[in-house]
């Protein structure tokens, strides 16, 4: 039972560190439709960060400040940030496709970086011992994950509480405008270009803010963490929960990381050890599988977005 | 050094080229970026690899080598057997996936599909065929010394070879045939074709067939000149796309020329950065292309 309730533990924190990064998704694909096809990079720069801010001080490596944990989290969504506003400046002019290539490729260099420039990063073998803060405060693997867990619900219940005032407030109407009608937008005097970048910059951040969570509780970040498979994960995450919605987009990391992780325990389960390559392989389908059978049978997701229908209007 | 360089680029710009081709015609005439079309450059590769286990199990003719090359006509029928695997492939996605899609939903949901549909592609070959590298033969190969102390390998002349007999093919084809007009002319305007009385749905599956037999050949050169692994493709998707865009979408000579310049740009960046950063080279120059010619070289601006 004990061992249960521990898994269940894991799994929450897990899942709901990815529903942070679904929820910075969504602000950029559901609420003002950028398409950012390079998920895994901001998180990734967010991962790193927290890293070199709160790990130890290591020989021939930059960074082991040892700084607390929520100066980590904060200094890993300034990071993100800022790096998302480098790539919004360049690339945010782009529409649709040409997007989601560009970021795509932001992606790629990202983790080219994170493999080669050891100073920073410390190449392939990444950064351990990174300190789990609660480790400080209780003892027991048990209870220092409950701990952990209730952090992670009150980042992804900050960061949903946020949001929802984020897209309900004037900037959040202007956002979906954009979406809808960018012309329209403009000739109401709403600056496209401006409020895209801000959206972009705010998403992105949040990103980073789960790439933080996630290297606290793992414990290291290398490079192979940041793989573009995350990208689809989260992208399918949010599909499925469905788009525009930010409850579909937790209940969507909810799912598919139960599905992931499910379907993994399941396969190591019934193939041998030595093909195991094969197991993770067979995951990796039935991700893509999801991702598709959505689209064709619920293109909305499982909660889409809700109607916006003046409350002055008789239905 | 120059040299050598050079020809490497134009090596694997050939190879580029190939891919870049279907993934400009499905850009312009499907109007979608297809996240999964580098897959069918790993299919091919793949399919070959099927077909020659099988001929070459019958012996005799099919047993000996062709003139310098390190293969025989087993894979000369492997390419034939590839580009008609793969253009199924192709197909069923375009009727089961695509083509739904695009009647019932935007062309950025297209977008999302084809990521599903390369996590799909790209890990069933995993499956069937394992991680680890694979070749088509095992025999070495002594290069040819060509003047200015350039190596190149007799498999990669034939590289070049298949690239320059399919892109005339294609040209013809374009040019001469009633199909290929009608090919541009749905580029152009599907709805003004379709009141011209061409069958846009015959037509759209041509593009398949084209796009995806250009894959394949490109895969199977690939697997030639280098080795099969079931990232061949993943590992272009920057490339192709760099070429498709550099081009400008629907463009044959544009893709061919996107091609090169992305290979050669590649090969010749060793010369100046670290070789471990030589992938992010394409990513440079789709943001170089998208900021200064956003219409690609030989693109039309869309209105």
């Amino acid at each position: 039972m004990i061992g249960l309730v521990s898994y269940l533990v894991f799994f929450l924190i897990l899942s709901l560190t990815f529903g942070v990064a679904v929820l910075g998704l969504n602000l950029q694909w559901g609420y003002t439709g950028l398409f950012n096809a390079g998920v895994a990079g901001f998180v990734g720069i967010g991962a790193y960060t927290m890293a070199i801010l709160t790990g130890p001080a290591r020989d021939a490596v930059f960074g082991g400040f040892e700084l607390p944990f929520f100066v980590g989290l904060i200094g890993a969504m300034a990071a993100s940030g800022l790096a998302a506003l480098v790539v919004g400046l360049v690339t945010l002019r782009l529409k649709g496709e040409y997007l989601a290539v560009s970021t795509f490729g932001i992606a790629v260099s990202i983790q080219l970086v994170a493999l080669n420039w050891e100073y920073l990063t410390g190449g392939t073998l990444g950064l351990i011992g990174i300190p789990n803060p609660t480790k400080d405060w209780v003892t027991g693997s048990l209870a220092q994950n409950a701990l952990f867990l209730l952090i992670v619900l009150t980042v992804t219940g900050l960061t949903f509480w946020a949001l929802e005032r984020i897209v309900k407030s004037p900037w959040g109407r202007i956002l979906k405008a954009i979406r809808e009608d960018e012309v329209a937008a403009t000739s109401l005097g709403k600056n496209p270009a401006r409020i895209r970048l801000e959206s972009f910059a705010l998403g992105c951040m949040i990103m980073g803010l789960s790439g933080a969570l996630y290297v606290s509780f793992i414990g290291y970040v290398s490079p192979w963490d940041f793989l573009p498979i995350l990208t689809f994960q989260i992208w399918t995450m949010l599909i499925v929960g469905g788009s525009a919605n930010n409850r579909g987009a937790v209940l969507g990391a909810l799912i598919v990381w139960g599905v992931w992780t499910t379907s993994g325990f399941a396969i190591s389960r019934v193939i041998p050890a030595e093909i195991q390559a094969q197991g993770g392989a067979m995951q990796a389908i039935l991700i893509g599988l999801i991702l598709v059978v959505t689209l064709l049978i619920r293109p909305r997701g499982l909660i889409g977005e809700e109607l916006n229908v003046s409350r002055h209007a008789k239905s | 050094m120059f040299l050598q360089h050079f020809a490497d680029g134009i090596l694997s710009g050939a190879i580029v080229s190939l891919g870049a081709i279907g993934l400009s015609f499905t850009m312009k005439i499907l109007r979608f970026a297809n996240f999964s079309h580098s897959e069918l450059l790993t299919w091919g590769a793949y399919t070959a690899l099927v077909f020659l286990s099988f001929a070459s199990s019958f012996g005799g003719v099919f047993d000996q080598n062709i003139g310098p090359f390190t293969f025989g006509l087993p894979l000369l029928f492997s390419m034939v057997f590839a580009c008609v695997a793969t253009s199924a492939i192709a197909l069923f996605l375009h009727k089961y996936v695509f083509e739904r899609l695009s009647r019932m939903a935007g062309h950025m949901t297209m977008v999302f599909a084809s990521f599903g549909v390369a996590l799909i592609l790209r890990h069933l070959v995993v499956l069937v065929w394992g991680s680890d590298p694979i070749y088509y033969s095992n025999e070495l190969q002594f290069a040819v010394l060509l003047p200015g102390n350039v190596r190149v390998l007799p498999d990669q002349v034939f590289l070049l070879g298949v690239t320059i007999v399919t892109v005339v093919c294609l040209h013809l084809f374009m040019t001469r045939t009633r199909t290929g007009i009608a090919m541009r002319g749905v580029s152009e305007s599907p709805d003004l074709a379709r009141i011209s009385g061409v069958n846009v749905g015959a037509i759209i599956n041509w593009v398949w067939i084209i796009g995806a037999s250009a894959a394949a050949l490109g895969g199977v050169l690939y697997g030639m000149t280098v080795q099969l692994r079931p990232e061949l493709g993943f590992s272009l998707i920057l490339p192709l796309f760099a070429a498709a865009i550099l081009g400008g979408a629907g463009s044959l000579y544009g893709a061919v020329i996107g091609g090169l310049v992305v290979g050669l740009s590649e090969n010749l960046s060793v010369m100046i950065i670290p070789t471990t950063y030589k992938p992010a080279v394409p990513f440079l120059l789709i943001l170089a292309i998208l900021f200064f010619k956003p219409e690609g070289l030989f693109g039309e601006r869309s209105k």
